[in-house]
């Protein structure tokens, strides 16, 4: 067992600034109305730095910069954008430690997550990206013997993203490092939650960027986000988030006529097939631990299995397992290497987790374990911790049908395959899924059924660059964590040439 | 039948917001992060369509406050009766009341049979 030091202790292998402001062409740039914001740990809820309160006479600033960097760089050869993605991935490696602890301050996840999974996931995302733009081919389509069609992948030029507070670096890392690779200067806005990990990361990685390629504005979704995404001058909006504001993004793109990528959450199933528990073996157990994945983040993510549907015939002996599982789960000091569940990121989304606690007693869901707000005592006390719940309940209550973003998971059994998917599917979202059977057959037919983008079989919450992440349904539009982003972020210039010498003939 | 309720906090929040930024609208959200919360618009900002059901409007002092959901998570939704309230935050999307500090926030009851 370890603990890591709090930042601001004076064996910490972080220390946050007091304040940060803007980082805009290079350099970091004060607001220019001059305020700022608190910006509070959850794992204690208390401050300990200032953010400057973006608007959007800073979005324009970081705007000018963008677009004064933006051709420059789309015109770098691909190895040395790859160069320079492959430089991050390395210096972030050199520095692992402290960006971790800096995102487990910033939004409440247990240190364990921050060291094994969204850092070094973050810093293969620059690698892969770095790898998969210097692959990338254009095409030449022969029309006929004197008519040659050539595509050229071009960069849009200037992109805005807008980036969640569930993993802050991480969710940055998988908009940035398609876009660099691309060809793109990038303007970008941090969730409000969690604005200042983001800026351990900028300072590390700053001098391996030219001026301008990357920015970041800090601030409130309707100061700064807004004016970024709804201005004339980005070529492109991605955003991760909830269906309003992905609706609000898409009605500013129609207005500029320019393309987005949204990633906006789900009600992801995860659905126990009898055969599971044919066995008490290596598997069965695996099985459990991919029921009591509803906690990994605290149940932030959005593709959390808060939905389990479990096979009527297992569903007592299983659930029995599962729930003794569920109550196994460590929870504690987040910078503790043996905590397994943290804090929840803000206040708010405690508020809300454990209204849709009430709304699920209500609606007569009985709770399994859980169901209550944890009070860890001592400076955690002031901090945002939710006990892993398990309620069990019908897919027709509001808590199987909306996303909670808490380690809350509502459980269901069902009769048979029809039964399995038709649940499965009664859902407004598409984006992850979760499919656990010994037989191949059920496994493959079950995950084709799903509609959702991602469906993991035996296995769940695994991101590995090179495996296509994104939504069916209300879940969003685009593919990330996979090349094809790169489309998203490229536009195809056809090259259409003639080589004959004689008159087309119209004229 | 009403289907939206505001708590007194809530309508505190909002006469500051109106005095602000002119009429105003919520659309309820769903989805990830700050998904599952009301948003808080100025009246129009927010496009509504034929894919969205007006639930109500909630009625502050002079001036009123439309209510907006998807027609397809109403469909989820309809059984209950949600009664927005105030909590300190850190805001989300493009809100306007997330710079305050506070975050408004939907509280549930079920319908009663004489309601339904």
């Amino acid at each position: 067992m370890a603990k890591y030091a709090a930042p601001g202790q004076p064996d910490s292998v972080v220390t946050f600034r007091d304040r940060y402001d803007h980082f805009i062409g290079g350099e970091y740039v004060p607001p220019a109305k001059g305020q700022y914001f608190s910006n509070p740990s959850p794992v204690t809820g208390e401050d300990f730095t200032e953010i400057a309160r973006g608007t959007a006479e800073d979005v324009e600033r970081a705007l000018d910069a963008a677009h004064g960097a933006a051709r420059a760089w789309g015109r770098t050869s691909v190895a040395e954008r790859a160069n320079v993605l492959n430089r991050i991935a390395d210096r972030m490696e050199a520095n692992l430690e402290k960006l971790a602890v800096a995102e487990t301050w910033e939004n409440g996840k247990a240190v364990r997550e921050t060291l094994a999974a969204d850092l070094p996931l973050a810093i293969d995302h620059f690698r892969y990206f770095a790898g998969a733009i210097r692959a990338q081919e254009g095409g030449i389509s022969q029309i006929d013997e004197d008519l040659v069609a050539y595509h050229f992948h071009e960069p849009l030029g200037v992109v805005a993203q807008i980036i969640p507070w569930n993993f802050p670096i991480l969710m940055a890392v998988w908009k940035l490092a398609p876009a660099l690779a691309a060809g793109n200067a990038v303007v970008l806005k941090p969730a409000e939650q969690t604005p200042a990990s983001i800026h351990v990361l900028m300072e590390l990685i700053a001098d391996l960027l030219p001026p301008g390629v990357v920015n970041i504005v800090n601030g409130f979704g309707v100061e700064a986000g807004k004016p970024l995404a709804s201005s004339r001058r980005v070529a492109k909006v991605a955003f991760t988030g909830e269906t309003t504001t992905g609706r609000l993004i898409m009605q500013y793109a129609s207005e500029n006529i320019i393309p987005v990528t949204l990633e906006l959450g789900g009600k992801s199933p995860n659905v126990f097939f009898n055969d599971v528990a044919a066995q008490k073996d290596a598997f069965y157990d695996k099985a459990l631990e991919g029921f009591t994945m509803f906690a990994l983040n605290q149940g932030e993510v959005c593709t959390c299995p808060s939905r389990a549907l479990v096979q009527s015939d297992i569903y007592d002996q299983f659930m029995a397992d599962a729930v003794e599982r569920t109550k196994a789960v460590k929870q504690g000091h987040p910078l503790d290497t043996e905590t397994m569940i943290g804090a929840q990121a803000s206040n708010d989304q405690l508020e809300k987790i454990l209204s849709y606690i009430d709304i699920g007693k209500q609606e007569g869901a009985r709770v399994l374990t859980g169901g209550e707000r944890a009070d860890l005592g001592g400076e955690l006390s002031g901090g945002y911790y939710v006990t892993p719940t398990v309620f069990e309940g019908d897919n027709k209550m509001r808590i199987f049908q909306e996303e909670i973003f808490g380690p809350v998971v509502s459980v269901a059994r069902f009769a048979d395959y029809d039964d399995a998917i038709k649940t499965a599917n009664d859902t407004l979202y598409g984006l992850g899924a979760g499919v656990w059977s010994r037989d191949g057959g059920t496994a493959y037919r079950a995950g084709r059924d799903i509609q959702a983008g991602r469906v993991w079989v035996n296995n769940y919450h695994a991101y590995p660059a090179h495996a296509a992440f994104g939504g069916y349904k209300q879940s969003g539009i685009g593919r990330e964590n996979h090349r094809m982003m790169l489309d998203h972020y490229q536009q195809t210039k056809n090259l259409l040439i003639s080589y004959s010498q004689n008159a087309q003939g119209f004229f | 039948m009403p289907r939206v309720a505001l708590t007194p906090e809530a309508a505190d929040v909002l006469r500051g917001l109106r005095a602000d930024h002119g009429d105003l609208m919520f659309h309820q959200s769903g989805g990830c992060c700050d998904g599952s919360a009301p948003m808080c618009y100025p009246l129009g900002e927010f496009r509504t369509g034929a894919s969205d059901v007006h639930l109500g409007d909630l009625a502050v002092d002079s001036f009123v406050v439309p209510v907006w959901m998807s027609a397809s998570q109403f469909e989820y939704w309809s059984h209950t009766h949600l009664t927005i309230d105030v909590v300190p935050g850190r805001g989300s999307g493009f809100s306007l009341e997330a710079p305050l500090g506070v975050r408004f926030l939907v509280r549930s009851r079920l319908l009663t049979d004489e309601e339904l």
